[in-house]
């Protein structure tokens, strides 16, 4: 969108496998997208498309039997002096001390399950001053009070009272915003929020939508926004990523890829949303067979053996790549680029 | 929706495969497990041939050959292939009072296969005098000594062949008894919940938190001294197994709890199914395969039961033939530091119980490979 | 949290009640009753003894009353000391009991002690190091010691003490300590001699805890709240030893309730081996000459001893668990 601005985070040609005694599973296999200061990344895709694995390699902390076997991911600091910083995450170890001085104070998640993301015998206070003092000089005093203002923040009621509380004595939304505030103790620039919203009611999932909008706006951080929910994209995301079996399919600005959606995959997606206009009482489309498993995917165009408008001869032989079909708007799909002559 | 994978086909193969055929694909991948099966075999083939494998009565005590060590076999006799073992003769050395054994090489005693020996019947049916080694025609003071004798002079090899049937059936007849009621119980605690559950779960408790060994040490002092060896027999596998069914018990429980809420019990249930049948058509073969595994790994527990009980004089008692029994003769430092080889009779303990926690471990695994 | 305290307590001494019926019940198994025993060993030593003397013993121990008024009758002798006599040594049972009780309670805390200590670094070392050579020896380590009966273990090391150190390592006291009443020396001398019946007795317990503490700990690195922290910037020490571990360790304090009986249980027949002065000679001497005032006794005693313990590691694990103190679970 703005082309002037540098993206805070590159990630180009990732590639995640999990190396396991049945088979190798490459669950992140060549994703590449941008993330820019004060704009929300959406990255969508059925579950198992390798989002949260993405997420985690960001980051530098795929369990094993994982690890990144290909790929850069560049983060750029605020530029001192004139000159941006650039840093190779991929370069430095796992476990090394500046890869840790990232994590949690540059780059911040907020996991997937309300439910189980905090210790059950940990009070809230407990961690969030344990996480807040990881990375900045405070008093026990000072970090105790930086985590009730957080609470505060975050919108939850009675802030001072709800350090002492334990995860299991709050509810399910309640411990979805503590885990944001955990995430927000040392002012990240990156948020990356890995289905924050998936085990909620409707009304909290809006509340919480809420508070990341809101939370962004005063801050400018960048949110990378992960989600399977298209209704969720379309609400938030500034830039939407397509995932399949760990590939990008499609990639672009949120209005290009909801109005002029290209990949088959995206445009089936799109209509299992339930929309107001749709006739009720009408079955939803759902996008036929299921997905492949992981230890086999098929050759050619990983969605070949699903899509409605797969070219025989083509699409089972080749692989599609990802170019682009107009302004900042990317595409992998044989539909809209030709097919690489060494045909076998 | 008509394309098909080929992914979907095996996909189908392992649904279609059952529960023990899974289990059984899983538990080959585990090599130690499937070694420790083997042995498993093999101490209960010598349970079937116990008498076979035994060469002289194990019972017919001698004075004179007391505490005799083990005689090696020697294999070769002149480069040539004989296989025999020199003759011992014994003599009570007059300052200590202990016998002293002489071996005399030039008196060898060749080792045959299938001589004839005492009288047994094979398989409890099949009278027979054979056996697989001995000393042809051997009369007692010929015979030999693998792993020497015991205080009355009794062959310590033939014990151990006897004594390897009473002990390992004495642990399957135990887990069985455990087994019964433990999927009774259970099965009762865990269907139908609420008061009864409740009332089951703290009777394991209770007794699950009183110690065992001085427990059944209390009740098997009080079996008559005139019951017969069977009736003490079958007497001490009901005490260890009063004791053995809460494990087995809080498994089926802790399966049926979950299993409660399986869509497929649902779906039976709506269907109509009578309970019993849920039970019995259901529940009890989907979890089959963990049963057999807890059971499998009590099994050690009630053999060492039994040995513990007969080597404390308060299980199996003479003329019955235990491990436990045998490890009797070994009560304190001086009968093992002058006659170690008593002790050999701990090794098949040791190499069971080895052997069933193994294959346990083995099946555990194979029955819910993401259990713990 | 004082609900959950008052469950415990009251299963705990429903759990002792029924421990005093097993007890009298295998005081009561043997055929004929304590007076009949008592007799028929008196008079294979003396000649003339009164009937008096009999029926007021069997007045004495309501023998010729039913059964619960017998239970009663011993029962209320128990809360006011009287335990009953001993007729092997003729001897309140308290007076021959002495201080074996005290005994056992050290040898079994000492082996608890120890099975926590050696469990507990190498369970949270074979979880975080999971598959690697270590993990392996010492899987392979706990599978011998859950496979090895400790009463075999105690005879095998005591033959090696004999042969290769030419030491007798049973007791729990050198002889010149034996019949010593209490000193410094003395309690040295017990600190000395208690390692080793403890390792023999704690073995099969250490195992068993090993594999408890890997298992609850590697589902425990697998919770989402371990990813939280490292994406917190934890590094990886701090943050197992704070969270997972923290967290597994409380199942790990509830096996207290299991281990305690089995330390027990292992006590009595590795004491009987090694010939330690504790309860567990006693019992089977006491069982062998039918003297079942006194077994009775002691196998009550073995049971109020693990009640007691389960009962104060409930406590302790209320106290370490936010859950149970909060209610939140059963
Ligand atoms: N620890 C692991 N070991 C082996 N495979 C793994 C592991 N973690 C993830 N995977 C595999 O990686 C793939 C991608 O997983 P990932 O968790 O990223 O999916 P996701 O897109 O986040 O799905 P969801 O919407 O369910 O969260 C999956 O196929 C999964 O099987
Ligand atoms: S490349 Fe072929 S199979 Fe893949 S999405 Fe495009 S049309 Fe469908
Ligand atoms: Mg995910």
């Amino acid at each position: 969108m703005q082309d002037d601005r540098q993206p805070i985070l590159s990630v180009r040609n990732l590639k995640t496998s999990f190396f396991t005694d049945e088979g190798i599973v490459r669950a992140v296999d060549g994703a590449s997208f941008d993330v820019h200061l004060g704009q929300t990344l959406g990255i969508v895709g059925e579950s198992g498309c390798g989002k949260s694995v993405t997420a985690l390699s960001i980051l530098g902390i795929v369990p094993r039997p994982g690890r990144i076997v290909e790929g850069d991911i560049l983060l750029r600091r605020e530029p001192e002096d004139g000159q941006a910083h650039e840093i190779a995450l991929t370069s430095l170890g796992d476990s090394s001390s500046e890869m840790r001085s990232i994590r949690g104070a540059e780059i911040a998640l907020v996991f997937q399950e309300p439910m189980t993301s905090l210790s059950p015998v940990h009070t809230i206070g407990n961690q969030i001053i344990g996480a807040a003092r990881l990375h900045r000089k405070l008093s026990k005093q000072e970090a105790s009070e930086l985590a009730v203002e957080l609470l505060s923040l975050v919108g939850i009621p009675r802030a001072e009272a709800a350090i002492d509380s334990y995860p299991f004595q709050l509810s399910g939304g309640l411990r979805q915003r503590a885990l944001i505030a955990l995430a927000l103790s040392c002012d990240p620039r990156l948020l990356i929020a890995d289905e924050p919203t998936t085990a909620l009611d409707v009304t909290t999932q809006a509340q919480i939508l809420d508070l990341l909008r809101s939370l962004q706006e005063q801050n400018g951080m960048a949110i990378m926004l992960i989600t399977h929910d298209m209704g969720v994209i379309a609400e938030m995301a500034d830039q939407v990523v397509v995932m399949y079996l760990g590939r990008v399919v499609e990639e672009g600005p949120v209005d290009t890829v909801f109005g002029e959606s290209k990949h088959p995959y995206t445009q089936s997606l799109l209509r299992s949303i339930p929309s107001i206009h749709s006739t009720p009482k009408v079955q939803l489309p759902t996008i036929t067979g299921t997905i492949p498993h992981p230890y086999n995917r098929p050759a050619g165009c990983p969605f070949h053996p699903r899509c409605p408008d797969v070219i025989p001869g083509v699409c089972d032989k080749h692989e599609p790549e990802l170019q682009s079909v107009g302004d900042e708007h990317l595409v992998s799909c044989f539909l809209y680029h030709p097919v690489p002559e060494t045909s076998p | 929706m008509t394309e098909e994978h080929p992914i979907a086909d095996s996909e189908e193969r392992i649904f279609v495969a059952g529960q023990m055929q899974l289990m059984w694909w899983r538990f080959r991948k585990h090599r130690v497990a499937v070694v420790a099966t083997l042995v498993v075999v093999a101490f209960y083939l010598v349970v079937l041939g116990a008498d076979f494998l035994a060469y002289t009565n194990p019972n017919t005590t001698e004075a004179y050959r007391s505490l005799m060590p083990p005689q090696p076999i020697r294999f070769f006799d002149n480069g040539r292939f004989s296989p025999h073992v020199y003759a011992v003769t014994g003599e009570r050395d007059m300052r200590t009072f202990k016998r002293v054994y002489v071996s005399h090489p030039d008196q060898k005693r060749p080792v045959r296969f299938f001589v004839r020996g005492y009288k047994y019947k094979f398989l409890g049916f099949i009278r027979t005098d054979r056996h697989l080694i001995g000393v042809e025609g051997a009369t007692a003071a010929e015979s030999i000594f693998l792993l020497g004798t015991d205080e009355k002079g009794r062959d310590v090899w033939s014990r151990i062949m006897v004594a390897t049937r009473t002990s390992l059936t004495i642990g399957l007849v135990a887990v069985a008894l455990s087994l019964v009621l433990g999927v009774l119980l259970g099965g009762i605690s865990g269907f139908y919940g609420g008061p009864m559950d409740s009332a089951i779960q703290r009777l394991i408790e209770i007794l699950r938190s009183i110690p065992t060994i001085p427990l059944w040490m209390g009740m098997a002092a009080a079996f008559p001294r005139d019951w017969s060896v069977e009736q003490i027999y079958f007497a001490i596998t009901i005490v260890i197994a009063l004791r053995g069914w809460t494990g087995l018990a809080r498994e089926v429980r802790g399966r049926f709890l979950s299993l409660r809420e399986e869509d497929f019990v649902t779906a039976a249930d709506l269907a109509g199914c009578s309970r019993k049948r849920i039970i019995f058509r259901h529940m009890i073969p989907s979890f089959q395969s963990h049963i057999i595994a807890a059971a499998t790994l009590s099994v050690p527990a009630m053999i060492l039961a039994e040995t513990a009980l007969s080597y404390l004089g308060l299980g199996l008692r003479p003329p019955a033939i235990s491990w436990g029994v045998m490890l009797q003769q070994v009560q304190n430092v001086e009968a093992v530091a002058l006659s170690p080889w008593l002790l050999v009779s701990a090794v098949p303990v040791i190499v069971v119980t080895l052997a069933f926690n193994f294959m346990g471990d083995g099946l555990r695994d194979a029955a819910d490979p993401y259990g713990v | 949290m004082l609900a959950y305290a008052a469950r415990r307590l009251v299963l705990a001494i429903f759990t002792l009640w029924t421990v005093t019926v097993l007890s009298f019940i295998i005081i009561q198994l043997p055929p004929g009753d304590f007076v009949d025993a008592y007799m028929a060993q008196l008079s294979a030593t003396q000649s003339n003894v009164s009937e008096q003397h009999f029926e007021s013993l069997r007045r004495q121990y309501a023998l010729d009353r039913p059964m619960y008024v017998q239970y009663l009758k011993w029962m209320s002798g128990i809360f006011s000391g009287d335990f009953g006599t001993s007729m092997m040594w003729r001897k309140s049972v308290l007076d021959v009991i002495g201080d074996r009780l005290a005994m056992t309670m050290v040898l079994s805390l000492g082996a608890i002690i120890l099975t926590w200590a050696v469990a507990l670094p190498i369970g949270i070392y074979s979880a975080v190091r999971q598959y690697s050579i270590g993990d392996y020896v010492f899987t392979f380590i706990g599978f011998i010691g859950l496979g090895v009966p400790s009463f075999l273990l105690a005879l095998v090391l005591m033959y090696f003490g004999f042969t290769l150190f030419d030491s007798d390592i049973g007791g729990l006291f050198s002889p010149e300590y034996q019949l010593e009443p209490w000193s410094w020396g003395k309690v040295k001398d017990l600190l000395y001699h208690l390692p080793l019946p403890a390792i023999i007795i704690g073995l099969s317990g250490t195992a068993e805890l090993i594999r408890v503490m890997r298992a609850n700990l590697l589902d425990e690195l697998r919770k989402p709240y371990v990813i939280t922290a490292r994406a917190a910037g934890m590094s990886e020490r701090t943050l197992v030893l704070k969270y997972p571990v923290r967290v597994a360790l409380n199942p790990f304090a509830s096996t207290v309730g299991y281990l305690l009986p089995y330390i027990l249980s292992g006590s009595v027949i590795v004491s009987v081996v090694l010939g330690l002065p504790t309860l567990g000679p006693l019992l089977l001497g006491s069982l062998v000459a039918q003297d079942m005032f006194l077994a009775g006794t002691i196998v009550m005693m073995l049971g109020a001893l693990t009640v007691i313990g389960t009962f104060l590691s409930d406590l302790l694990l209320m106290w370490i668990d936010p859950r149970i103190r909060f209610e939140m679970v059963q």
